[in-house]
């Protein structure tokens, strides 16, 4: 799934990165426990979560190639965020949808990581 | 720089102010920058940097300060996180995923999952913790050679 896809089924608004958004993303992880983004092997993904703070940045550099962070029920990430992305080259998009229904738009449609691919056949 | 021309070693070191939430993962932001420019595997530098991200929150969150001293080795990487108390009080269930004992501070950030030292021991091949009142250290190592590769 490409970035501008993730937008559309989010109705997102892109906070930063707007030129980036032809790059594709292979899986996500949705979460507010900085720990279980780092039980995440973040390859070409979309981290979803609800904290704003600059650690969720961090947090993403670090389990490897996140290409997007969506800040779900219409968060906006402190200045301080939005400069540490965009150092690192990552998209800030927010969202109105609340966690849940925000990660499933996107399963829903597709953005199935691959050792999920059996739960997927059942959509 | 790549592993070719890192004949003996490289050390990084670090202090770790208690509290400071703020720069909290900077010291994993500059070790993923370091071994990105050696050409290491990516899952390598996953592991490694999440180890050094989850201790170094540790020294943060439960400590009264530390360091990290980091030394990059042609075969593997070794990360020693120490700090002056107050020590892990219950090392067997500080072990255990979810049990923690993070102040509400913490949570409000992400943190404080009970998943720290899990994801510690998941992503090294060695870890050797002492602890007491005085303090903890942690001995972490990352293989460069061996399951991974």
């Amino acid at each position: 799934m490409k970035l501008y896809e993730v937008k559309e089924i989010l109705d997102a608004e892109v906070l930063s990165g707007e030129d980036k958004l032809d790059q594709e993303v292979f899986g996500a992880c949705g979460a507010d426990l900085m720990s279980d983004v780092l039980a995440w092997k973040g390859d070409k993904g979309v981290l979803l979560t609800g904290l704003t703070n600059p650690q969720v940045v961090r947090t993403a550099e670090v389990v490897g190639d996140v290409k997007c962070i969506v800040f779900v029920r219409g968060k906006r990430p402190s200045t301080e965020t939005m400069e540490l992305a965009k150092e690192a080259g990552i998209v800030l998009m927010r969202c109105k949808y609340p966690m849940f229904v925000a990660c499933g738009l996107l399963f829903s449609r597709g953005l199935v990581p691959d050792e999920y691919g059996e739960i997927s056949r059942i959509l | 720089m790549n592993m070719e021309k890192l004949a003996a070693s490289y050390r990084l070191e670090y202090d770790v102010k208690a509290k400071d939430y703020v720069r909290g993962g900077e010291v994993s932001s500059a070790l993923r920058a370091v071994l990105k420019q050696l050409s290491l595997p990516p899952e390598l530098v996953r592991r490694c940097c999440v180890a050094c991200y989850e201790a170094e929150m540790n020294v943060i969150i439960h400590s009264l300060g530390g360091r990290l001293q980091i030394d990059i080795y042609p075969d593997r990487l070794v990360m020693v996180a120490e700090d002056s108390g107050p020590g892990i009080e219950d090392l067997d269930k500080a072990m255990e995923e979810g049990y923690s004992t993070a102040p509400e501070e913490a949570r409000e950030m992400g943190f404080g999952a009970g998943m720290g030292l899990p994801n510690i021991k998941a992503n090294t091949d060695r870890l050797v913790i002492t602890t007491n009142p005085e303090g903890t250290r942690l001995i972490m190592e990352v293989l460069f050679v061996g399951k991974d590769s």
